[in-house]
């Protein structure tokens, strides 16, 4: 696969599809784990420069959590999780069950134990999401342990995008959005293929 | 009057004159590069990403990479006469945003683009007149080309003037 334009209209919808199963999967297990019904937005497509990939998360200066994740070499992709800044003490009340404590949590200033259990969601969502992926393409995914920073959107971003920025001046991202019922949490949930893994995950639905 | 400014984002570059500001949001690992001439006044900003365009395999888009982003730069400063001699240099970025338990050398990307734009500016004789770089966080820079001051602001550690 030499760029991320070549790809035509079907093998555009297969990805869509496998990303629908997979966030699907993902949104399951973080219904469980908070306790409330998680609902997740038809897949988006995008392929674009990065500076407009940037754009469309809401602005490169926007305070986010963003837990990041990488799969193995042989199919070399990252997976995002953003949820807004402002969110975060409101998904740690729910994780822990507590209330008028976390309310005044500053989100630069977490504790290790707030730490570990955001990078413990993001971990298990990206899980679920990588065993509907790997059921598909009968292929397994192995990956990282998840690394956490709160921090503007456009620099944890960034930082995401530099391994295509080796092969590509443009990124393909395949974003989910998480919502719950009273709109309280809205995360995003980024699969960011490079050129090679894209190649392998399209081979594997024969498209 | 109020002040202009221009905006660029990751991996883009601008060159403007004064009283024009040029702004970039979000610099996690990536570094800001601004140059200056000070006779002239016009100054320009480069947003790079990555450290050498000798690895990347199509490099089409030269703001991209330290190296040629540098290079691109001061071509088009002096396209617009400003004296290569003159330049002068500040710079901000090149934060580490995630540190993964066990990351290897290649994912310290912050602080190779650093390197490679320290060495890109002594390469071509550029004075590195200050700089904030490094950390954990990410920066908004904005780079005021009638004085050729640089303001870098960031969420855990409010404003500063460099």
């Amino acid at each position: 696969m030499e760029g991320y334009f070549d790809l035509n209209e079907m093998q555009l919808d297969a990805l869509k599809e496998i990303s629908n199963i997979g966030a699907g999967n993902a949104a399951t297990s973080l219904s469980i784990m908070l306790d409330r019904k998680i609902e997740v937005s038809v897949p988006k497509v995008n392929i674009a420069p990065f500076a407009e990939i940037i754009k469309t998360i809401g602005g490169a200066e926007k305070e986010v959590a963003g837990g990041y994740l990488l799969v193995n070499s042989n199919t070399p992709m990252g997976i995002l999780f953003l949820l807004p800044g402002e969110q975060v003490p409101f998904f740690l009340d729910l994780l822990f069950g507590s209330t008028s404590e976390t309310q005044t949590v500053n989100s630069q200033q977490l504790n290790e134990m707030q730490e570990s259990a955001l990078i413990e969601i993001v971990n298990i969502l990206a899980g679920s999401y990588l065993n509907a992926l790997g059921f598909f393409t009968q292929r397994v995914f192995v990956p990282s342990v998840p690394a956490l920073a709160i921090d503007m959107a456009g620099a944890i971003l960034g930082e995401v995008l530099q391994s295509i920025g080796i092969v590509s001046d443009y990124a393909l991202i395949i974003e989910n959005m998480f919502s719950e019922e009273e709109k309280k949490i809205n995360g995003y949930f980024f699969l960011l293929p490079e050129p090679q893994a894209l190649e392998i995950l399209l081979n594997a639905l024969g498209v | 009057m109020v002040n202009e400014s221009v905006k660029i984002g990751i991996a883009e570059f601008k060159i403007a004159r004064t009283p024009i500001s040029i702004i970039t949001t979000g610099l996690g690992s990536c570094v800001g590069v601004c140059l200056w001439d000070p006779i002239i006044k016009i100054g320009g900003m480069v947003h790079i990403m990555l450290p050498d365009s000798k690895q990347g395999r199509n490099v089409l888009n030269r703001a991209k990479y330290a190296d040629s982003g540098i290079e691109l730069l001061i071509e088009e400063l002096c396209k617009n006469g400003a004296q290569k001699s003159r330049l002068v240099a500040k710079i901000a970025g090149g934060a580490q945003m995630f540190n993964f338990p066990n990351a290897n050398k290649t994912m310290k990307i912050g602080n190779r683009n650093i390197v490679a734009v320290k060495n890109t500016l002594k390469f071509y004789k550029i004075k590195l007149l200050a700089e904030d770089i490094g950390g954990n966080y990410g920066r908004t820079i904005e780079f005021f080309t009638k004085n050729g001051q640089l303001l870098v602001k960031s969420i855990c550690k409010g404003v500063k003037v460099i």
